[in-house]
């Protein structure tokens, strides 16, 4: 309960850093802070112990806050961070927020802008510690929904999980209706439910929308249920005799896809669907770009590598992460740069669900 | 205000993500380019040195590939393959909003 939360701060300026400490030992959490002189000794100390927030200056030589701060980023994704600069200039602004920082602020040149600096900084702490609103991303889909009915609400909830969309309507408590792709009702109130991860809001209600769902929410969540797991038992057993290679193959079927590679960052395997010549030679090739182009994005403090895309004669290729694995994936050399990175874009979706 | 200027200290100014393209020969020499002379050729070097390797490796790969596209939230790197050599444009993108998932 009275664990005292870490920051990490980091300016090259030992007055500012001085003062800062000053500042933040006011909070009501009474947070332990550390200080960091430099970009070098934030990712040192953050490897060596946890912090809670990282408060990191963008204007620092050598290696620049948006350096730091996209290193951080991909080294330490749960760890919260604060940019705070003296810059103008509204460039970095966006390019902190594209990197995930979680607070943007101008350094404070007021009492004012102090109070509400140190509001923020608490209110990220708190967010850290506390259950909150945050825990409800942690309630599965169907817990979501549980809610919902039995607090005879009226809503529609979409979901998304990348380029994948779906809704449910819920009025008075009850399952009216669900839309996912091309399906409705109970079939697409299915696939939402098969989605492995995803985000959802809620919409107002729709009293008017036409009831396609007749049985009551329990006994669909149960079917649902009882469907998934099934699906799941299957993969499992085929399983058995070759590992992994369903979901795989599944990407492997999307219109367009000559090959896939998947592998894991760190691990010399990998997994292929559909024939491939010479699949280590091209592992090898996708993993050394992906990295080369990861670190010069650090260089760059352009934010985390998004996607690659390769276009030659004989075919496409594009390279991309999604939950810890590493994709090369060959397209049709008639795909448009667009079409491909459209369906790259479907395939990975398709992986997170 | 006189805060303000407490804050502002003499440190290298930030590196802003520059527009503009510049092209390659196959030994890594920059030949032209519409880069803004504050963007370090330090980082031109690097950026030119990845493209390549990235084309030629791709070859050897059985890969052969005639542009690549690196896309980062905030920069978009186009490289086309010249004999060798290669063309590149930079361009910074605005990112639609921040992203506040938490």
């Amino acid at each position: 309960m009275d664990k005292r939360p870490k920051i990490l701060l980091a300016d090259d300026e030992p007055d500012l850093l001085d003062m800062y400490r000053e500042i933040l030992a006011q909070l009501p959490s009474r947070p332990e802070i550390h200080t960091a002189p430099s970009g070098a000794r934030v990712i040192a100390m953050l490897e060596a112990e946890p912090f809670d927030l990282l408060i990191c200056d963008l204007k620092m030589p050598k290696m620049d806050g948006l350096q730091v701060l996209a290193i951080v980023r991909r080294k330490h994704p749960r760890l919260r961070t604060v940019a705070l600069t003296a810059e103008q200039d509204e460039q970095y602004r966006s390019r902190a927020y594209a990197l995930g920082v979680d607070l943007f602020w101008h350094k404070p040149g007021s009492e004012q802008e102090t109070k509400m600096f140190l509001e923020c900084i608490e209110s990220l702490l708190g967010r850290e510690t506390e259950g909150g609103f945050r825990g409800m991303q942690s309630k599965s889909l169907v817990d979501i929904i549980q809610l919902e009915c039995i607090s005879q609400s009226s809503s529609v909830l979409r979901i998304t999980n990348s380029l994948l969309t779906g809704k449910i309507w819920i009025q008075g408590g009850e399952l009216v209706d669900a839309e996912a792709d091309e399906l409705r009702g109970e079939a697409a109130f299915q696939r939402i439910l098969s989605w492995k991860a995803g985000n959802f809001e809620m919409l107002p209600a729709e009293p008017s929308r036409p009831r396609t769902i007749f049985r009551s929410y329990n006994a669909v969540l149960l079917e649902s249920a009882q469907a998934l797991d099934e699906s799941r038992g299957a993969v499992t057993a085929e399983g058995a005799s070759q590992p992994s290679a369903s979901p795989l193959a599944r990407l492997s079927q999307l219109e367009g896809v000559e090959f896939v590679l998947a592998m894991k960052p760190g691990e010399k395997g990998y997994q292929v669907a559909r024939g491939l010549e010479n699949p280590e030679r091209m592992a090898a090739w996708a993993r050394q770009t992906l990295e080369r182009f990861r670190l010069l994005g650090d260089r760059l403090g352009a934010g985390p590598l998004e996607q690659i895309e390769g276009f030659g004669p004989q075919r496409h290729v594009a390279l991309a992460c999604q939950d810890e694995t590493e994709f090369c994936v060959g397209w049709k050399h008639s795909l448009t740069s667009d079409e491909v990175r459209d369906m790259m874009k479907k395939l990975l979706a398709l992986w997170a669900s | 205000m006189g805060l303000l200027n407490f804050f502002a200290k003499p440190a290298p100014a930030l590196l802003r993500l520059p527009s503009g393209s510049f092209t390659v020969d196959r030994e890594g020499a920059v030949l032209t380019g519409t880069l803004p002379s504050s963007f370090p050729a330090g980082l031109i070097k690097d950026i030119s040195l990845q493209v390549r390797t990235a084309f030629g490796e791709a070859a050897k790969a059985q890969l052969p590939l005639a542009e690549l596209i690196i896309n980062y939230p905030s920069l978009k790197i186009c490289a086309r393959e010249l004999r060798g050599g290669a063309i590149v444009f930079l361009s910074p993108k605005a990112p639609s909003s921040p992203a506040s998932q938490s």
